[in-house]
């Protein structure tokens, strides 16, 4: 022990550690107790959260804790009260035919926002998160519907789908790949026909006789006038609306190989509620008859 | 240099027994404490009738129903920045007061000062003032120390719960809440809320106290950060009162002293200047130097023994003073019992006490808090004030809100026309249902379609918003239809008050390689 006065600063009479580093010397400016009592708190609080809640990593899982607690369990516990307090809507929309469900139904409501979800988790793959399609992939946002687009009509497509075989009721048509019977002259005749069925530059010439072979061939489907058919999936040749295209090379492709989209049936995999809501949000996407 | 271990790395708290004074700046406390003590208590209690679909409670922050009251105001979440501007207001509030006139926020108005001054205020009523307290604290646990702290807890318990109580009756319906609260109905959180903010209430006013301010608070630091030597602040006189003496040695010092001015001679004026309250015009005669004679300070301590954080305030300025100045009433009161003039602590400006010292007169109080730094805050403060003024008065009772689908941008239809979609919020601030008109105005290739409505109108509920998916058709091959992108605007208009709203968005047109 040395002399005690060497132990404080001269400048402001604190009394220091007694630590020097190269001449700076460290002052004792003590901590209030209840500080350090509070920080041995948080450690004995730490340990008894380790044991009570999931803490430590183990090679295939963590501890799980005395008291049980899991987020997972937690979010299937907060689903399933969502779940029970919708109960009564989603039986009602379940039962309700929707041709007549008003719109400030809260079955409707539930619907279109359930449908929404269920449209992302199995419609978007193919048809787009937007809704809007994509080659091949109809756009549901638009006023053309080649299977018709009112609700029951959209509702019978979801729940069989179209030209597959997992389904009696799939919706069926199957068109002809021209280029087996047809001349290439023959093909590029009706090309031009089509064109000038929905109003695009065409060689009025080739399209005059391809209106004869238009007539034979093609009108029994896609009608005299070429507005199509709901009831086959033919589509409105007169529109602006092309599913695979509307130039003379993708029309050309089209009858020369035909088209054959398929679309699952979601009967078997959604439940009624789910596929009467994702019927009513498609029917609301804009295009809905 | 020595290799000695210090005595303690860690020390227990002080024990603090301000004794009671009175002066001015006691006064103004208890005024200050009574208003804001009053306002935090009885806000939720006042009644604001605003008819009958909203709530009849003048203040109110209704976090469910996302809308904060505050009597005829009501503003909506994303009017936050009304709040923001409030805040902003506050900071900038706060460096002006700090600037002008130091730490008065931790002195007379911070939570803590004011409950822990009333928490004093029953401790005293109590067990009695300083010396009482003391011979208290060092007895042993005699029955009448068990009464006495005991009574003593339960009224501070008393204030803690009303004090946790007021809180959650700011987020409901005050008297339904209070019925609910005590038939044991209402919400878990509230209870939980009530009981948080009554422990800490008990814990920071009863026991904690000044610590809270020295060693958790970071306005100490902060403030000091934002003074100058301009600011006013509480301070001692030391060039007046040093050398500090008391009994036989401040005679000895005093007749040493009377001996050597007898052998100077006559001189003019004293060391002890009057020092003016604000508004009282400074005496005459100038300070003098402080000579070998013994300085004002008695030693009485008085200064010490009111002090709520337990400092010497003639140690000079220091972390721990809040600056309430209740050692100012405490010093002025000896100083005028050994008549000697006031002021020597005192608000004082760090550039005051340089001119005194050289013998010349302080600048007035005006001088100190007016000046470039001081005005600029304020200039600042109003202009912000001004702006949100101006925007309450400005902002409308309706609203609208246009967010474009942009997935797709446009959707070509069988006719070849081009149609945008956009997700519109109608905001009804009135307290009745709406109906309301969107439109269009000013391009004449653009119609407008509602989803699910035939006409252009849509109800907007009392007090909440509506959205609504809007259609925007350009037929086939007009400008718009096969423009890159074109500017529109959306009218909304409440048909009932004729009140109109707009916000502008883009049409996207068919891009053409």
């Amino acid at each position: 022990m040395m002399d005690n006065r060497t132990d404080h600063d001269p400048v402001t009479g604190t009394e220091t550690t007694g630590h020097n580093w190269d001449g700076i010397q460290e002052l004792n400016t003590p901590l209030p107790r209840w500080w350090l009592w509070t920080f041995y708190l948080t450690i004995v609080w730490g340990i008894g959260y380790c044991i009570a809640y999931p803490a430590w990593p183990l090679i295939d899982r963590a501890t799980t804790g005395l008291l049980g607690y899991s987020t997972r369990a937690e979010v299937e516990a907060q689903i399933a009260e969502v779940d029970a307090r919708n109960a009564d809507v989603a039986a009602r929309l379940a039962s309700a035919d929707l041709a007549t469900l008003e719109r400030d139904d809260p079955a409707y409501h539930y619907g279109v926002a359930g449908g929404a979800a269920v449209f992302l988790a199995h419609c978007s793959q193919c048809h787009g998160a937007g809704a809007a399609g994509a080659l091949g992939y109809p756009n549901l946002l638009d006023d053309d519907w080649l299977w018709g687009g009112t609700l029951d009509a959209i509702a019978a497509t979801v729940r069989h789908g179209i030209r597959n075989d997992t389904d009696d009721d799939a919706r069926w048509s199957e068109m002809p790949a021209y280029g087996e019977f047809l001349e290439a002259e023959q093909i590029a005749a009706t090309t031009e026909f089509v064109l000038q069925l929905s109003g695009q530059a065409h060689d009025s010439q080739l399209a005059a006789s391809g209106a004869i072979i238009f007539a034979e061939e093609c009108a029994s489907c896609h009608m005299v006038s070429g507005a199509g058919d709901p009831e086959t999936g033919a589509p409105d040749l007169t529109d602006a609306i092309w599913l695979y295209g509307g130039d003379r090379e993708a029309i050309t492709e089209s009858i020369t190989n035909s088209r054959f989209g398929v679309m699952p049936a979601w009967g078997p995999r959604l439940d009624e509620v789910e596929i009467k809501a994702v019927t009513l949000y498609v029917h609301q996407l804009g295009g809905g008859e | 240099m020595s290799d000695s271990e210090p005595t303690a790395l860690y020390a227990a708290r002080e024990p603090i027994f301000p004794r009671r004074v009175s002066g001015p700046f006691r006064t103004l406390k208890w005024w200050i404490m009574g208003v804001t003590l009053g306002i935090y208590y009885l806000t939720p209690w006042i009644r604001w009738d605003r008819g009958p679909n909203l709530p009849d409670q003048a203040v109110l922050i209704d976090l469910a129903g996302r809308r904060f009251y505050f009597f005829w105001i009501e503003i909506w979440p994303h009017e936050l920045y009304f709040v923001a501007g409030l805040l902003i207001m506050a900071g900038v509030g706060l460096f002006l007061f700090t600037s002008a006139l130091g730490r008065v926020w931790c002195g007379y108005a911070c939570p803590q000062t004011v409950w822990t001054d009333l928490f004093l205020l029953v401790e005293r009523w109590i067990e009695g003032d300083r010396n009482a307290r003391m011979r208290l604290w060092k007895s042993g646990w005699t029955l009448r120390k068990i009464r006495l702290s005991l009574t003593k807890w339960t009224l501070w318990m008393l204030i803690s719960v009303a004090t946790g109580g007021a809180w959650v009756f700011y987020f409901a319906d005050a008297p339904t809440l209070l019925r609910d609260l005590i038939a044991l109905d209402a919400a878990p959180v509230a209870y939980f809320t009530i009981m948080i903010l009554t422990g800490t209430t008990f814990v920071l006013g009863g026991f904690m106290r000044e610590q809270i301010c020295i060693y958790m608070c970071p306005w100490p630091r902060i403030q000091a950060a934002m003074m100058d030597e301009e600011t006013l602040t509480v301070a001692y006189r030391d060039w007046r009162g040093e050398p500090r003496s008391k009994g036989t040695k401040r005679r000895a010092l005093a007749e040493r002293a009377m001996a050597s001015a007898q052998a100077a001679g006559p001189r003019i004026g004293g060391r002890s200047p009057r020092i003016p309250m604000p508004g009282i015009e400074p005496a005459a005669g100038k300070p003098e130097p402080a000579r070998d004679e013994p300085g004002d300070c008695i030693d009485c301590n008085a200064c010490v023994n009111v002090c709520p954080v337990g400092i010497d305030i003639r140690d000079g300025q220091q972390l721990a003073c809040i600056t309430c100045a209740l050692c100012i009433d405490a010093c002025d009161d000896v100083m005028a019992r050994i008549g000697k003039p006031r002021g020597l602590i005192d608000y004082l400006a760090f550039s005051d006490e340089k001119r005194e010292r050289a013998g010349k007169s302080s600048l007035s109080v005006w001088r100190h808090v007016l000046r470039p730094r001081t005005i600029a805050y304020t200039t600042l403060w109003s202009f912000i004030g001004l702006a949100l003024l101006y925007a309450l008065f400005v902002r409308p009772g309706i609203d609208i809100t246009v967010a474009p689908v942009r997935n797709p941008q446009f959707v070509v239809l069988s006719d070849g026309s081009i149609r945008n979609a956009y997700d519109v919020r109608l905001r009804n601030k009135h307290g009745e249902d709406r109906p309301f008109r969107i439109q269009i105005v000013g391009n004449a290739a653009l119609r407008l379609d509602l989803e699910g409505v035939d006409a252009t109108q849509v109800p907007v509920p009392a007090d909440d918003t509506a959205r609504q998916r809007v259609y925007v058709i350009a037929s086939a091959n007009t400008d718009p239809a096969l423009a890159d992108s074109t500017d529109i605007r959306f009218w909304v208009e409440d048909i009932v008050s004729g009140e109109r709203s707009y916000q502008d968005s883009v049409f996207n047109g068919r891009t053409r390689p």
